[in-house]
């Protein structure tokens, strides 16, 4: 299980990509890629905690009880999560309120604690950081890439710069409505592990069942 | 002869080891188009039946015909009867192929209506079919399945649920997304849990609600604000429907406007005792779906309400408006997305009928509920043959103890 930082920061972006393979993270990338600017602010701050949990809980590891030690991580990653609701909330406080709770449901994002359960636990504290750090930007790949079909099919926008001029503002793309609303993110998602899997078949899962060959030409 | 003989001499080229082997799929679209599909069951039981995929297709187009026919004629009278009433100028292609014709704008006039019409059917259905096959034909080449005759069903339907005015750009869209997102990726005919044709209109009605909602989309007049009688009956209650010049017979006959082939309850209802004769269709789900809708609605007609005026509607109108009645006849019984048990069919047809109900009467947001109603009902058809299976096990295994 030697990995290399390298392998460490760059696995999760494609190959054990926690949005794409391991199906984590999933509401969050729902909720907030209808604007890039939000989907980049959502990607650093969970990159951030993620990184930072990564190794807080690999430094006490092995004072952390077994029986207890769920609730441990959760105070330290709460503590992060606080601290960046914060930061965002005095530096930007538009994005905050966009936002909202899905900053404070970082706590409860699955990659967070996955990796502090997974990897954190049993790490040193240096690797822990760099696996933190590379599934938070596997995660922050998927949602921008969701972030930019969203936003630039949706209005026509990116970073809110006008790129496509939209019919009410006097250009000729018709803004795609369905692409604002939250479900369409699962659209993008999935048509993303499509071309993730297209790309590399050994991510495709077995079949569970045999359908009957029933005819034949 | 001669076409038998030529696919003959072709056919070589097509199957294992032939040339051109990777585009059987294409080969085999056009064969089984023009000739019985050679389909034929290569293992136990070797069950016969004059009834095989072709027919069933076949079957399920010719029972559109008749909405097909009161798409163009009422397409073209709704626009004319506007033209007529504003004294609007009509111009474009359309205008310019019908002047040079001689045919005219007479509201009055059959064929002049039936004309207009098929100029607006037309383009959206060339649209669909080209936009579409080319997804089908992409797919089945790589995936190497056949096209199947249930594309033509698909795009028919397609068509007869949008409006006369939408943009044909959006036609494309929304059919490449029925048939790609609604079919091909979960393998194509028949493992296809959600009608494709609704699963491409209803990403048109939330992806470009102005062009697919609202008062101005239903008459072909630009500007012209025609709202449909679901509309009129959500704001004013439905007895001022015959005041806005809609009276149940129009309704029932589809003389209002709505989507193009969708308004005339009479050509659905021949279209799916068609179905229900030739056995396509299964009357149980007909009927639950009648039984499901008049049950909720006269619930709702008790129950009364002071604010919403939908409350009051009766089951008679319910049938007669919107799309409930093409909904019914032909995606309702689509036999793929719904349950397959006869318990199951039922239920799955009650539960449409309700959810109809429901969305229109006491959703605010949504004047219309058979799109959803019948996509929501599709999702639960799997589960609901589930547990009927279940519990005709569980009362089997209690009778012999």
């Amino acid at each position: 299980m030697a990995q290399t930082t390298r392998d460490l920061l760059v696995d999760p972006m494609v190959d054990n990509n926690p949005i794409t393979l391991q199906v984590l993270g999933i509401c969050s990338a729902l909720a907030v890629t209808s604007s890039l600017t939000v989907s980049a602010v959502m990607a650093l701050a969970v990159t951030l905690v993620t990184g930072f949990s990564g190794f807080f809980i690999s430094c006490i590891r092995n004072q952390i009880p077994s029986s207890i030690r769920i609730i441990v991580q959760m105070v330290i990653i709460a503590s992060l999560v606080i601290l960046v609701d914060q930061v965002l909330k005095a530096f930007a406080y538009e994005i905050s309120k966009t936002l909202s709770v899905f900053v404070g449901l970082i706590i409860t994002n699955c990659i967070v604690m996955g990796r502090a359960e997974a990897f954190a636990m049993k790490n040193p504290p240096v690797a822990s950081f760099m696996d933190g750090i590379g599934n938070g930007l596997g995660y922050s790949l998927i949602l921008l890439m969701v972030g930019f079909v969203r936003e630039l099919f949706g209005a026509g926008t990116l970073f809110g710069v006008t790129i496509l001029p939209s019919v009410n503002n006097g250009g000729w793309y018709v803004p795609n409505g369905m692409l604002l609303l939250p479900p369409s993110a699962f659209f993008v998602i999935g048509l993303i592990i499509w071309a993730f899997r297209a790309w590399k078949p050994e991510q495709v899962e077995k079949r569970e069942y045999k359908i009957q060959e029933a005819e034949a030409h | 002869m001669g076409a038998r003989s030529f696919f003959d001499r072709l056919e070589p080229h097509f199957t294992n080891g032939g040339k051109y082997e990777k585009y059987f799929p294409l080969y085999e679209m056009v064969e089984s188009f023009v000739y019985t599909p050679k389909t034929v069951t290569k293992a136990a039981p070797h069950a016969r039946s004059f009834i095989d995929m072709k027919r069933i297709m076949i079957y399920v187009v010719v029972a559109t015909i008749p909405c097909i026919m009161m798409a163009f004629y009422n397409t073209g009278f709704q626009a004319n009867a506007a033209m007529a009433a504003t004294g609007f100028e009509p111009s474009g292609w359309r205008a310019a192929v019908l002047s040079a014709l001689g045919i005219g704008f007479n509201p009055d006039n059959v064929f002049a209506n039936m004309a207009h019409g098929f100029m607006y059917f037309l383009p959206i259905y060339v649209v669909t079919l080209v936009a579409g096959g080319v997804c089908e034909v992409i797919f089945s080449v790589i995936r190497g399945h056949e096209v199947n005759e249930g594309f033509l069903v698909t795009s028919m339907l397609y068509v007869l649920i949008l409006p006369a005015t939408t943009p044909l750009w959006q036609v494309a869209l929304g059919i490449i997304f029925g048939v790609v997102i609604g079919k091909e990726v979960f393998g194509g005919t028949g493992k296809n849990f959600l009608n494709p044709a609704l699963v491409g209109r209803a990403f048109l009605y939330f992806a470009y609600p102005a062009q697919m909602s609202g008062d101005t989309v239903w008459v072909a007049v630009d500007g012209y604000s025609g709202a449909t009688a679901l509309a009129i009956s959500a704001s004013d209650g439905y007895q001022t429907l015959a005041a806005n010049g809609m009276t149940w017979w129009d309704s029932f006959l589809g003389f209002v406007p709505g989507s193009m082939g969708e308004t005339s309850t009479l050509a659905a209802l021949i279209g799916v005792a068609f179905l229900m004769i030739t056995k396509i269709a299964n009357w149980r789900l007909v009927a639950g779906c009648l039984l499901g809708m008049i049950a909720f609605s006269g619930l709702l007609n008790i129950i009364g309400s002071d604010t919403n005026p939908m409350f009051a509607m009766p089951w008679y109108w319910h049938l007669v408006i919107g799309g409930y009645a093409f909904g019914l006849a032909f995606m309702v019984v689509e036999p793929v997305s719904a349950s397959h048990t006869n318990m199951g069919r039922w239920i799955y047809g009650a539960l449409i009928g309700f959810m109809v109900v429901m969305i229109r009467v006491i959703n605010p947001a949504f004047p219309e509920g058979m799109m959803l109603a019948i996509l929501f009902a599709n999702i639960f058809a799997p589960l609901i043959d589930h547990f009927v299976v279940q519990a005709n096990i569980k009362r089997r295994a209690k009778r012999y103890v």
